[in-house]
């Protein structure tokens, strides 16, 4: 690590004033970001202990929930009501990571965790997300943990998480606050796409801190969160689906999906709902959402399988969902 | 005393089970556990030593190419920087096991991305780790090739040729040709390498976690230029090894030279990514077998051609087609290893080297031609048993093949019916079980240790060899519990020490064969030296309990002692026994696997292991060494795979998060079967190796497993879902 | 500032650099806590802070202060060893000895929180009270890597531990 000043921040105001330095960084849980610091990957000035404020909260907020930014995964995922009314995102949790990493890590912290792209982690290669203009090592190289959609020449990294994903399945916002004042950004818009400025992961701008994140009211459904991983556990998807799907009828009357370890960022495709809601569920109405969701899908070699992995996912939770037989 | 002996003959007088003492094989619980239990072990980097330095490797991210300059003056200047080293005697490697002398050195020229090429030495390791982050270094690059395909191989050992296998294949009834591939694996043993070294001006003291210590202290003495009764080595506890600590590293000479410097204790501990991109892989593999057989299943041609590769200028060659020489019968043969020279960090040993990736293969062709033959697979195996080497002439030793894949169906529940892939279904997921057979080459190697009889009637057990988990603390307890009449617990072994004798270090499976030997020669001296003080037969004197009886009487040892020591040295010497027979351990594998049929993942949901390799000393460490080994068939089978950049051929995946050993949800309860027996070509104790065995084929029994469940042949290690998925088009 | 550990005060690092494990091993002189990765992907530093489990390698010490933390020396020693302890030397629950006090701490913290209901992924009812079983143990300890492979007899250590039969 390079040295570092340690402060701790008393209030949020406080820790926003220090964090508009853009050699400041914010600690919460730190599962991430002291891991960057010893690989250099993150080589802040300060540091903002904002892990004492009190921002842990998970309250009901109107008919929905708020998660406060520094409610451990462990905190989100035990409490009843996301157990009884959010099961996606309970389940999207208790699939990442460990035990020990999910009593440390925070709501906050997860949304703004870093890629864990090898070329990234390596200070030794190129990477554009980390040295802006130094090239991309993963494109012609190692790919395949590396993403399949919304890439960009200058970045194939995937958003590593799995509760984002749940969250942008639920539809869930995201609440910051900086200098500026406070505002609130929906799940689906917090993370960016690579494009030509990689670096940036979110839309966070700097002095900016998340607070909370608010989940609406619940609806009627089925939960699913399925991570196809290589390991049976303690390892980064491959792809995941995290999907609230309800029916009526016969026909699909809800199918609010995302998807993870394909992109920059949890992928959510509107018109996806709109193929499905209200159809029949059949084999053939999934294969042409799986078309959908993966017009434009581009490998590199590597993660070429993806692209097939990710039909079959996406076809495994829909018939999980709406009783169809394969 | 010091008795030697040159095992030239094979030793059945099974003395161990004429002794009274009735410890031998008992499933004592380690004498060390309690210190492991409660955090109170120390390892390598953990010794308290006063005023010490902490230093960081520094390596270097090129391909290939030398040292041009060191800015040091760029770190010295920073928060607690003492020296920056680029000393012309730091390696860039690991010695390969039991080199016995320096490896490739000066570091300063890089052969492979990664190579530590400087030493960072501060006052505290936050320090240090942050300097070495920012040495300036400049080279001059060389290109160099990195992709083992594309370069041409020369023959890593004289080829095995009789007969005309592409006759036999052409006149076969049945054939299997098919090939296969497997990915580069890491030993990725828990405690990192590590080192502290102290130098007094005259001699020098390293703490160090190592396997082989008699080798490792001329390594060192070599790589330093010093005489090795000035170098002392200590590893009382080593935090796994796997082939990894088989030869000195890079931190522990790294770390040597800064203590001879700087006139200070130095500890250098490897960062986990220095250890994943300096110390060992297993080579990638790829693999033809070819399987000609008659009309009734008996094999007549038997082919295993085998690629593998290596640095341009290091010598070991991973002994794919080991086994292949001797596990099944077929008169026309051709086994062939070719090495390709290539710019990626070091192939060396990894766990079982040889047989761990090149059994897998040959029980997957098994499979394949059981099912053309339309016979059972265990089937197949038993009518292909070789009566003596295939080529060499030589009878077995001993084999327990056979009973291990009988007893081994029965205990796994094996069902004897055709077999027919997509056979069971639980809701998405495709239920299969296969088999394979285990083998692995039996080596001993020269081995001392001194047990002395203490006046208070205990046992004292002293040798430089180690125990890396294997159970070495245990056995050795027993050994000599046994012969000299005591309990284990009243022995004290002491191991890890140069000081001590030169044992065998823990490598090849071959510790507790011959450094057990060494120990049960130097008390088969004790016990004549009591039967003199009795001036009775050797033969005729029963130890047990501390007593010492004889027909018409018996006497404390205590007493017989009369407060006097009395010491042996036992001196083992491998010799013709092992060169006269075909000595191995052998053993059968069965799993059962689940196929996702939406992703393809495959998880084991239970495992049988069935065994035979000698006398078993311990069944309790015996048994968690097989499942050891059974652990690490499911991660070459499924999960284990080393990423090598294609540019600049750095290996891409250098952590425990990304190189996916196994972890507890991938790994069901295990069985397993030992099945006594007793060889005495292998060991005048009778034992033959176990630490490997039980990872030598296990994932082929998976790779069968995946076929009989979902119909889909894998051909490439591990089976991910993608390759999984892939192979299901196919079919 | 100051931090407990095992129930005695250690004053915190200067430098803010200093991990938690780092000051554990360090200063603390308790090297029962081990350093297998630095990074939070093998679990063998895993210490309980205030009941909880996490990997000491990637907490900041100074962040603790006023907390307490149980190293495995705080579980039991060789003359008093603990439940879990002796259950894992009774079952050859390790081999090398090296990931086995981050293994114990894990599944000491792993048992209460069963005990309090906390759902895991292998949780078929997420609504339910979890159970002690093979597959909840494995994927609740799936943080703890044993390249040992002593995977087997740990879990039967764990089922002793918690009175379960093994």
């Amino acid at each position: 690590m390079r040295p570092f000043d340690y402060q701790r921040a008393e209030r949020l105001e406080h820790a926003s004033q220090l964090a508009a330095d853009s050699e400041t960084l914010p600690l919460a849980g730190g599962t991430n970001l002291i891991d960057l610091m010893k690989l250099q990957v993150e080589t802040p000035q300060t540091l903002v202990d904002i892990g004492r404020l009190s921002m842990g909260e998970i309250a009901e907020e109107g008919e929905g929930l708020r998660i406060g930014a520094l409610a451990t995964n462990t905190a989100t995922a035990a409490h009843p009501r996301v157990r009884a009314d959010y099961p996606v995102l309970a389940r999207a949790i208790l699939a990442g990571a460990t035990q020990q990493l999910r009593n440390k890590a925070t709501t906050g912290g997860n949304l703004c965790q870093r890629t864990r792209c090898y070329y990234f982690t390596n200070i030794d290669q190129p990477c554009n997300k980390r040295e802006p203009g130094s090239g991309c090592g993963a494109i012609d190289g190692v790919a395949r943990l590396h993403g399949i959609l919304g890439t960009s020449p200058q970045c194939i990294a995937t958003y590593p998480g799995d509760m984002a994903v749940a969250m942008a399945a639920l539809d869930a916002t995201v609440e910051i606050t900086g200098e500026s004042g406070e505002r609130s950004v929906p799940v689906r818009d917090f993370h960016r796409l690579p494009g030509d400025t990689p670096e940036k992961d979110n839309v966070l701008e700097p002095g900016e801190i998340i607070t909370a994140v608010t989940l609406p009211a619940p609806v009627s459904g089925k939960h699913i969160y399925r991570k196809v991983r290589e390991r049976s556990s303690y390892a980064f998807a491959l792809c995941s689906v995290a999907a609230i799907v309800d029916m009526a009828e016969g026909r699909i009357t809800r199918a609010d999906l995302a998807f993870g370890g394909l992109a920059h960022k949890p992928w959510h495709d509107p018109r996806i709902a709109e193929l499905l809601v209200d159809s029949e569920p059949s084999l053939a109405l999934f294969d042409k959402a799986a078309d959908l969701l993966l017009e434009g899908a581009q490998g590199y070699g590597e993660n070429d399988f993806k692209i097939p992995l990710t039909r079959r996912t996406l076809t495994a939770v829909l018939c999980d969902a709406t009783g169809v037989e394969a | 005393m010091s008795v030697h002996l040159k095992q030239d003959s094979v030793d059945d007088r099974n003395v161990l089970d004429k002794t009274g003492q009735g410890v031998i094989g008992e499933p004592i619980e380690r004498p060390e556990g309690l210190l492991k239990v409660t955090g109170t072990a120390p390892y390598a980097a953990e010794f308290k030593i006063p005023d010490c330095l902490e230093g960081v490797l520094v390596t270097a991210p090129i391909l290939r190419g030398k040292v041009k300059s060191i800015d040091r003056d760029a770190v010295l200047s920073m928060p607690g920087v003492v020296a920056v080293l680029s000393d012309e005697r730091m390696t860039g490697r690991a010695a390969q096991g039991m080199a016995n002398a320096a490896p490739f050195q000066p570091a300063q020229d890089v052969e492979y991305w990664g190579q530590p090429v400087a030493l960072v030495v501060a006052e505290s390791f936050e320090e240090a780790r942050d300097a070495a982050k920012h040495l300036p270094i400049e080279y001059e690059t060389e290109e160099g090739p990195i992709d083992p395909a594309a370069v041409e191989t020369s023959p890593a050992q004289d080829p095995t040729r009789q007969g005309d296998l592409a006759q036999a294949m052409n006149e076969a009834a049945h054939s299997v040709d098919v090939t296969i591939t497997t990915e580069g694996h890491a030993s990725a043993a828990m405690e990192p390498h590590a080192a502290i070294a102290q130098w007094d001006g005259s001699s020098l003291s390293v703490h160090a976690s190592l396997q082989m210590l008699k080798f490792n202290r001329t390594e060192l003495a070599d790589s330093l230029g010093l005489d090795e009764s000035k170098v002392r080595l200590l590893s009382p506890y080593v935090g796994g090894g796997f082939g990894s600590k088989l030869g000195i590293s890079q931190e522990a000479v790294a770390a040597s030279i800064a203590a001879m410097e700087l006139g200070r204790p130095v500890r250098v501990v490897m960062s986990r990514q220095q250890v994943f991109q300096t110390i060992m892989r297993r080579t990638e593999t790829q693999q033809r077998i070819r399987l000609a057989a008659d009309a009734d299943g008996k094999l007549t041609g038997f082919g295993h051609e085998a690629r593998i590769s290596n640095l341009p200028n290091e010598d070991f060659p991973e002994p794919v087609i080991q086994s292949s020489q001797f596990l099944y019968a077929g008169e026309n043969r051709l086994l062939t290893l070719d090495m390709a020279r290539i710019h990626r960090m070091t192939a060396g040993s990894v766990r079982a080297p040889g047989e761990a990736v090149g059994v897998q293969t040959v029980e997957q062709a098994m499979d394949m031609l059981a099912e053309k033959i339309g016979i059972d697979p265990i089937e197949l195996r038993l009518k292909n048993l070789p009566d003596q080497h295939p080529v060499k002439g030589m009878p077995y030793s001993s084999r327990k093949l056979a009973e291990c894949l009988q007893q081994g169906a029965e205990a796994f529940g094996w069902e004897k019916r055709p077999r027919k892939p997509r056979h069971t279904r639980e809701g998405e997921w495709w239920i299969g079980t296969g088999v394979a057979s285990a083998a692995r080459i039996h080596a001993v190697v020269e081995a001392k240790a001194r047990v002395s009889l203490q006046p208070d009637g205990t046992g004292m057990v002293e040798s430089d060899m180690t125990d890396i988990g294997t159970g070495t603390y245990s056995i050795l307890s027993q050994i000599a519990g046994e012969m000299l009449g005591l309990e284990p617990k009243d022995v004290l072994v002491r191991l890890g020490d140069t000081d001590f004798p030169p044992g065998s270090g823990s490598g090849g499976s071959m510790g507790a064969s011959s450094t057990g030997s060494a120990v049960f020669l130097a008390c088969e001296d004790l016990r004549e030296q009591l039967a003199r003080k009795l001036n009775v037969e050797p033969a005729s004197m029963v130890l047990k309990d501390g007593f010492a009886r004889w027909d018409g009487g018996q006497k404390a040892l205590t007493e017989l002692l009369d407060g006097d020591e009395i010491t042996a040295t036992g001196h083992f010497e491998p010799g013709d026994s092992t060169e006269d027979n075909l000595v191995s351990s052998f053993g059968a594998f069965f799993a059962e696997v689940a196929v996702n049929h939406w992703t393809g993942e495959s998880r084991v949901r239970r495992m049988t292991g069935a065994f035979g390799f000698g006398r078993v000393l311990n069944r309790r460490t015996a048994r968690s060494q097989c499942l050891g080994g059974m652990t690490w068939c499911i991660g070459n089978a499924l999960t284990e795979s080393l990423l090598f950049d294609p540019v600049d051929g750095h290996l891409a995946n250098c952590d425990l998060a990304e190189y996916h050993v196994p972890v507890h949800r991938d790994v069901p309860d295990l069985q397993v079967l030992m099945l006594e027996e007793r060889d005495g070509a292998a060991s005048p104790i009778q034992a033959k190796g176990v630490g490997e065995l039980g990872l030598c084929g296990g994932a082929g029994a998976i790779a069968n497993a995946i076929y009989d469940a979902c119909g889909a042949r894998v051909f490439e290690y591990p089976m991910t879902p993608d390759r999984v998925l892939a192979a299901l088009e196919r079919v | 500032m100051a931090i407990t550990i095992n129930g005695q005060e250690h004053a915190l690092p200067d430098d803010p650099r200093v991990t938690l494990l780092d000051l554990l091993r360090g200063d603390a002189g308790l090297t029962g806590t081990k350093k297998g990765c630095d990074h939070g992907q093998c679990g063998a530093c895993t210490v309980l802070v205030n009941g909880m489990r996490i990997n000491s390698c990637l907490a900041l010490a100074v962040t603790h202060d006023g907390d307490e933390v149980t190293t495995i020396e705080g579980l039991g020693s060789p003359t008093e060893p603990g439940v879990m302890q002796s259950a894992f030397l009774a079952h050859d629950g390790f081999q090398c000895g090296y990931c086995t006090p981050g293994q114990i701490c894990s599944a000491t913290a792993m048992l209460e929180e069963i005990k309090a209901g906390w759902p895991s992924d292998a949780t078929e009812d997420l609504e339910g009270a979890p159970e002690i079983t093979g597959e909840e143990i494995r994927e609740r300890m799936s943080g703890n890597l044993c390249r040992c492979g002593a995977y087997t007899n740990i879990v039967a250590a764990i089922r002793e531990a918690a009175g379960e039969d093994a």
